[in-house]
């Protein structure tokens, strides 16, 4: 999940009877499936959540090009380092669908990096771990990459047209990200012992960060009920974090790894693993920003914003210098 | 936030697609500039082979809620639809 702890306005849910007409005939469009679009009204908490999600989204996929973008230059083979350019080159593409798909809601893009780079706006908390090893590269694709896909193939049936679309085109490009990570640990636990221990050492690191991507339990997690009755969200925490779990034991098996979870055991009974409780005090700790990387990360995104202005500066000056030039030269042609 | 970059609409002609199709748009300081970002988002896999970008407040939109007055009146004339009229047997394939 690449947006966490989102927050929604109101405190609980309104029926269809106490909802002025306006509100209603908006929620009836949505039960029914229908997609709302940027120029249609729409009640205030439902742009403001959609706001929230969609750029945070788009941050989490521009922030999480540097903890990748570390091992670029390090890449042990000239086909791994392609291999990466072009994933790190998709994740720019998908915050850039993303941030369109928010701008749609009545926000510019560079607001949105303003709320960024001042911590009012949030990015997903896997992206404040530190990439050690190459085999965290691999790690990242399959565990990481895997989570996102868990989430965001239902956001695909979101009621927000255009982040719905944004989804699509996204899913197809993680699938990518995914393999291409898996085969990155296929490859090395098939190598020497230093290589398949470098793959179990990521594992252990990566695992319950994976977890907690999902967001808080369904308990905990107070801004799920409206977000799941407006259609922005298809399906609660624990229950995608139920199905990644079962989905990517048996693969870790399959790499010969271990899961770094003593309570991980199958359930007969109800068809799927039952498993440990992820820190969650580490959790909010990273999300509040205390977690290993926060502020190089955000220190990195903003020295990058900061040494930038120049550049942003020069190419519009240069625009309208041409624009001048053209319409000066219009008028002479006349 | 001044000197933000306007907005441009993309559109992609596909491989064997007979016209230009909206994917998404982008920020640019300029139409060129436009284009080769247009390129590098919307064609890594081979997706099309004609850009064309528009600057954003250059469109102008129908709005939803006049959905009625545009296209209901159209409802009415099911003549516009070839299959509206018959025609014999005999006369052969038309």
């Amino acid at each position: 999940m690449y947006a966490q702890m989102v927050k929604t306005e109101g405190t609980r849910i309104r029926s269809l009877d106490e909802m002025d007409p306006q509100e209603r005939a908006f929620q009836e469009r949505v039960d029914a499936g229908q997609k709302i679009e940027p120029k249609e009204w729409m009640p205030e908490g439902y742009r403001k959540t959609l706001i929230r999600q969609i750029s945070q989204h788009a941050h989490s996929e521009i922030v999480g090009q540097l903890p990748e973008g570390n091992w670029i230059t390090r890449a042990p083979t000239l086909e791994r380092k392609a291999i990466l350019l072009a994933k790190v080159q998709d994740e720019a593409g998908h915050g850039l669908y993303l941030y369109c798909a928010a701008e749609t809601l009545d926000i510019s893009r560079d607001e949105m990096y303003e709320r960024l780079h001042s911590c009012k706006a949030k990015y997903s908390s896997i992206f404040n771990y530190p990439t050690l090893t190459w085999a965290d590269i691999g790690a990242i694709g399959w565990l990481v990459d895997g989570a996102a896909i868990m989430n965001q193939v239902p956001l695909q049936r979101c009621s927000y047209g255009p982040y719905a679309r944004a989804m699509v085109r996204i899913c197809k490009e993680e699938s990518f990200h995914q393999r291409q990570g898996f085969d990155i640990l296929m490859k090395m636990v098939k190598g020497t012992p230093a290589q398949k221990a470098m793959v179990q050492d990521a594992l252990n690191r990566w695992w319950w960060p994976s977890l907690m991507m999902f967001g808080p339990s369904d308990d905990a997690s107070v801004h799920s009920a409206q977000s799941m009755a407006w259609k922005i969200k298809q399906n609660s925490n624990d229950e995608l974090r139920q199905k990644f779990v079962d989905q990517t034991v048996p693969q870790a098996e399959y790499l010969g790894l271990t899961v770094p979870d003593p309570d991980l055991k199958w359930n007969e009974a109800k068809g799927g693993y039952d498993f440990g409780e992820p820190d969650w005090e580490e959790f909010f700790n990273v999300i509040a920003g205390n977690g290993p990387c926060n502020a190089e990360r955000l220190n990195a995104r903003k020295q990058a914003w900061d040494d930038g202005a120049w550049f942003r500066d020069g190419l519009t000056a240069h625009a309208e210098k041409v624009a001048e030039r053209r319409a000066a030269a219009k008028v002479a042609a006349e | 936030m001044s000197n933000e970059w306007p907005l441009w609409e993309v559109f992609i002609r596909g491989q064997h697609g007979l016209n230009h199709r909206h994917v998404g748009s982008l920020h640019a300081p300029d139409a060129e500039m436009a284009i080769n970002n247009a390129r590098d988002v919307y064609t890594r896999r081979n997706e099309g082979i004609s850009i064309w970008v528009v600057r954003s407040s250059e469109i102008a939109a129908s709005a939803p809620s006049e959905k009625g007055p545009l296209f209901d009146p159209s409802n009415s004339k099911v003549y516009r639809h070839p299959t509206f009229f018959d025609i014999p047997d005999e006369v052969g394939h038309m």
